[in-house]
C-alpha cells in the first residue's frame, strides 16, 4: 500500500519533470550559467524558444549544416575564467581547445575558428600578448587556423580583464551521424581519462582555500583522440567532452536524449588522488566537476573494448576506461553503484558550487 | 586513498549488514533518527540504505543547520546586506534559502554585495582587505560551527578589526533533539547522535535522553562504516533491552567535548531566551547570541535588524519532516510545488536536507534500482 502511494507520487513527480520547463526567476542569477538545471531551463525557456529551428533544436555542442553537397560543424563557446592564467594553461589555449573539441566530438575535422576579445579598459598588453601566443600554439597543435576576429574594449570595473569568445568551423568526412540520442541498452559507456582535473586545478588556483596541489589543468584538443576512435571502430553512437558541469551532466544527457538508463560503477570512474582528495575536503563530487581535455564516449558494447584499445592508444587517452553500460529502465535516469556497495541516482546539478571556471 | 577507503570497504559493510540483520526481530518496525544532515548526506551518497533490511527505516532529524533557520532570519540577513557599504559573507549552501522575497542569491543579482566564504576567518581577512566596508558574517549552525565564528570575533577583538560583525543565528542541538522527543506523535526507537557537534559538546549531554526517555543514542562518525556500525550498536542495544549514551566515533569524539571550544563560545556568545526554528516552532534556550561585551561585532545590534516574523508556508510540512513524523514524499508538495530548484521549505534547499538528499538520491523504489543495477 504505502509502497503504491510512494510510486505514484515518484510518476506525478516525474511528469512534472517532463512538461515544458519555465524560467520562474526575474533576474539571472550565477546558477543560470552552471551547466546544471538552471542553464537548461534558461536555453530552453529563453533562447530554444526564440530561436527554434530543426538545426538548433537537437541542443547538441555543434549544429550540422549542409552545404553544397559537403556537411560542415559549427560551434561557438565564450570563456570567462578567473583566474586568466592557471596551473598548465590558461584562457587562450581553453578558449582554442573548448572549439575544436565541440567540433571534433560533433564527428567533424575542426579546420576554422574566429576569435572575438573583449577587454577591460586597463588589462597589461603583455597579459593580452601571452593570452594570444598560447592561442596560437594551441591552434597550431590542433591544426586550425583562427581566420577572423573581433576587439571590443569597455570601460574599467565592466568586465574582469579579458573575455574570449571562440567559433569554429569543421568539415564532417565521414558518413554517418554521432549523437547521444542514439545511445541503446547494452552500450558502454566510456571516459578517456581521469576525470575532474580542470575544476580542481582552477578552483585551487584561485587561493582562496589554502590547499596547495600538483595539479594541472587538462586542455587539450581532442580532435586527434577522435579520430583514432572513429577509424578503429565503428560502434561509436556519440561522444561529447566533459566541460562545466563534469561527466555527470553529460550522462544525464545521454539518458534523457535516448530514453535510457545510464549505471555507473564508481570504481571503474578513472580520478587522480588529488582531484580526490581536494573533492574529499571540499565536499564535492567530482562527477561534477570541470574537464577541458576529456570525453565520454557511448559505444556498441561489443566495440568496447576495441574502443579503449584505441582510445588508450593516443597519449590523451592513456587513462580511458569503461565507467558503466546503458540499460532500458528507469528511462532518462543516470544511477551510480557506489565503491562502497549501495547505489544512488546521480541527478543535473542545480546550483555550481564553482562558478567561472571556463 | 588512505584514511578515507578504509572507511568504506564493501566486504565489511556485507559483514556488518549481515550481524545488523541477525539482530531485527522478526515483525518488529525499527525507526532510527540520523539527527545530523551530514549523515543523511552520507546515506544517500553512499546509497547505505541498500545493507538494511526494509524493517528499518532512517529518519533524517533536524541537524542541517540552513533547514532550520525560519525565513523571518533569512529576511532579516538580505536587509542587513542591503545596507549601505555592506559585505555579506555567508558559506555557499545559504545562498538559495528562501527568504519571503527571494535568497541571498536573489539579492546577490540584485546588486547586494554577498559573497561565498569558507571559514569565517575568510570573512574577516575580507574585512581587513576593505576597512572602508562593514563586512558581516552570516553565522549559522550547531556548537559545530559555533567555535569558530566565536574565535573570530575573539581574533577580530584581539586585533581591533571594528568593521566586521557577525549574524549571530548559532543554534543548540539538544533542545532541538528534546522537542522532538517531547512531541505527541513521536514513533523514533533510537538515536545516531551527531558526531561533529559532539566533538564540541561531548556525549555527557545525552544522558537524559537515555535515561529519562529510555532512548538509546550512539554518537557516530561521518564515513559509511562509521554509520554500519552505530546501526549495529543501537540495534544491539535494542535487542538487548539496554537504552544508553555510547560512542562509536572515539577517534574524534572525547565523553567530555572539547573544553577550549566550549570556553570559546562561551566568552562570546550566550543562550537566547528563545529562538524560531524553522517547522518546530520556537524553542526556548535553544540559540546563541552575541555578549553585551562583543555588541561591536554583534550585526544584530549594530543595523537595527527589523526582527521580521514570517509563518512558514502553510502547504510546507517540513516540520513533520523533521520530526520524522513525513516521509519527504508524504509532504504535499514535495517534488511538485517543492524542488531543489524552487524550494519551498528549507529541507528542500540543502543537499543535507531530507528531501533534496531523497529527491535527489532516492527518488526510485529501491526494488527498480536493485534490478537496473544487477550486472
Amino acid at each position: 500500500m504505502t509502497a503504491d502511494r510512494e510510486q505514484q507520487v515518484l510518476d506525478r513527480i516525474e511528469k512534472a519533470r517532463r512538461r515544458r520547463p519555465k524560467l520562474k526567476e526575474e533576474r539571472i542569477t550565477l546558477a543560470h550559467g552552471s551547466g546544471g538545471k538552471a542553464s537548461a531551463t534558461l536555453v530552453e525557456a529563453v533562447f530554444l524558444e526564440a530561436f527554434r529551428n530543426p538545426l538548433l533544436e537537437p541542443l547538441e555542442d555543434g549544429a550540422v549544416l549542409a552545404a553544397g553537397g559537403a556537411r560542415l560543424a559549427f560551434t561557438t563557446d565564450s570563456f570567462v575564467v578567473s583566474p586568466l592564467f592557471f596551473p598548465g594553461g590558461d584562457i587562450g589555449d581553453l578558449a582554442v581547445n573548448g572549439t575544436v573539441n565541440d567540433l571534433a566530438v560533433s564527428g567533424a575535422r575542426p579546420l576554422w575558428l574566429s576569435a572575438g576579445f573583449i577587454l577591460e579598459e586597463g588589462f597589461p598588453v603583455a597579459d593580452l600578448e601571452r593570452i594570444v601566443a598560447s592561442m596560437a600554439a594551441a591552434a597550431r597543435a590542433a591544426g586550425v587556423q583562427v581566420v577572423t576576429g573581433d576587439t571590443k574594449v569597455v570601460q574599467r570595473g565592466k568586465a574582469d580583464g579579458c573575455y574570449v569568445n571562440t567559433a569554429g568551423v569543421g568539415v564532417i568526412e565521414r558518413t554517418g551521424t554521432l549523437e547521444l540520442a542514439a545511445a541503446r541498452p547494452g552500450d558502454a559507456v566510456i571516459v578517456s581519462g581521469p576525470i575532474g582535473d580542470h575544476g580542481v586545478t582552477v578552483m585551487l588556483a584561485r587561493g582562496e582555500l589554502d590547499i596547495e596541489s600538483e595539479v594541472v589543468t587538462d586542455t587539450a584538443p581532442l580532435a586527434g583522440l577522435v579520430e583514432r576512435l572513429l577509424d578503429a571502430t565503428e560502434g561509436v553512437r556519440g561522444l561529447r567532452d566533459a566541460t562545466r558541469g563534469g561527466v555527470a551532466t553529460i550522462l544525464n544527457e545521454v539518458a534523457r536524449a535516448a530514453g535510457v538508463a545510464v549505471v555507473i560503477e564508481e570504481d571503474a570512474v578513472p580520478v587522480r588522488t588529488e582531484v580526490r582528495g581536494a573533492c574529499e575536503l571540499l565536499g564535492i563530487d567530482p562527477l561534477y566537476v570541470a574537464c577541458e581535455g576529456r570525453m565520454v564516449a557511448v559505444v556498441d558494447g561489443s566495440a568496447a573494448e576495441a574502443a579503449v584499445a584505441a582510445l588508450r592508444s593516443h597519449p590523451l587517452g592513456e587513462g580511458a576506461a569503461v565507467i558503466g553500460r546503458v540499460k532500458d529502465d528507469p528511462p532518462g535516469l543516470v544511477l551510480l553503484r557506489t565503491s562502497f556497495g549501495g547505489t544512488r541516482i546521480v541527478d543535473l546539478l542545480v546550483g555550481d558550487p564553482l562558478p567561472r571556471i571556463c | 586513498m588512505r584514511f578515507v577507503d578504509e572507511f568504506r570497504d564493501a566486504e565489511k559493510a556485507q559483514a556488518l549488514a549481515a550481524q545488523i540483520a541477525g539482530l531485527c526481530e522478526p515483525g518488529r518496525q525499527y525507526k532510527l533518527m540520523e539527527v545530523c544532515g551530514g549523515h543523511t548526506h552520507t546515506i544517500y551518497k553512499h546509497g547505505l540504505e541498500d545493507y538494511l533490511p526494509e524493517t528499518i527505516t532512517l529518519v533524517h532529524g533536524p541537524g542541517c543547520p540552513v533547514c532550520v533557520i525560519p525565513m523571518g532570519r533569512v529576511d532579516d540577513a538580505i536587509f542587513i546586506a542591503r545596507q549601505p557599504d555592506v559585505i555579506m559573507t555567508t558559506f555557499g549552501d545559504m545562498m538559495r534559502v528562501p527568504g519571503s522575497h527571494g535568497s541571498f542569491f536573489d539579492a546577490k543579482a540584485e546588486g547586494a554585495d554577498i559573497r561565498m566564504v569558507y571559514s569565517p576567518l575568510d570573512s574577516l581577512k575580507i574585512a581587513r582587505q576593505h576597512p572602508d566596508k562593514r563586512v558581516v558574517f552570516m553565522a549559522i549552525g550547531f556548537e559545530t560551527t559555533a567555535p569558530s565564528s566565536a574565535m573570530t570575533v575573539l581574533r577580530a577583538a584581539a586585533e581591533g578589526i571594528e568593521n566586521f560583525s557577525i549574524f549571530c543565528n548559532h543554534v543548540t542541538i539538544i533542545p532541538a533533539i528534546k522537542a522532538i522527543l517531547d512531541s505527541p506523535d513521536l514513533r523514533l526507537d533510537g538515536f545516531i547522535g551527531p558526531g561533529h557537534v559532539s566533538t564540541v559538546i561531548g556525549c555527557r549531554p545525552y544522558e537524559f535522553i537515555a535515561g529519562d526517555y529510555g532512548k538509546p543514542l550512539v554518537c557516530a562518525g561521518f564515513e559509511p562504516l562509521d554509520l554500519l556500525q552505530s546501526i549495529y550498536m543501537l540495534m544491539l542495544q535494542l535487542a538487548q533491552g539496554r537504552s544508553q549514551v555510547e560512542n562509536q566515533y572515539t577517534r574524534v569524539v572525547a565523553w567530555d567535548g572539547n573544553p577550549k571550544a566550549l570556553r570559546a563560545i562561551n566568552e562570546v556568545m550566550e543562550l537566547r531566551p528563545y529562538f524560531e526554528w524553522r517547522g518546530l516552532g520556537f524553542i526556548s534556550h535553544s540559540a546563541l547570541r552575541v555578549r553585551e561585551r562583543y555588541a561591536g561585532f554583534d550585526a544584530e545590534r549594530l543595523f537595527l535588524v527589523p526582527g521580521v516574523r514570517v509563518a512558514d508556508p502553510k502547504a510546507c510540512q517540513c516540520g513533520e519532516v523533521l520530526k520524522g513524523v513525513l516521509k519527504p514524499w508524504e509532504c504535499k508538495v514535495f517534488g511538485t510545488a517543492c524542488t531543489p530548484e524552487t524550494p519551498i521549505g528549507t529541507c528542500m534547499v540543502s543537499p543535507e536536507g531530507a528531501c533534496a538528499a531523497y529527491y535527489n538520491f532516492g527518488r526510485f523504489t529501491r526494488e527498480r534500482v536493485k534490478e537496473a543495477t544487477r550486472s
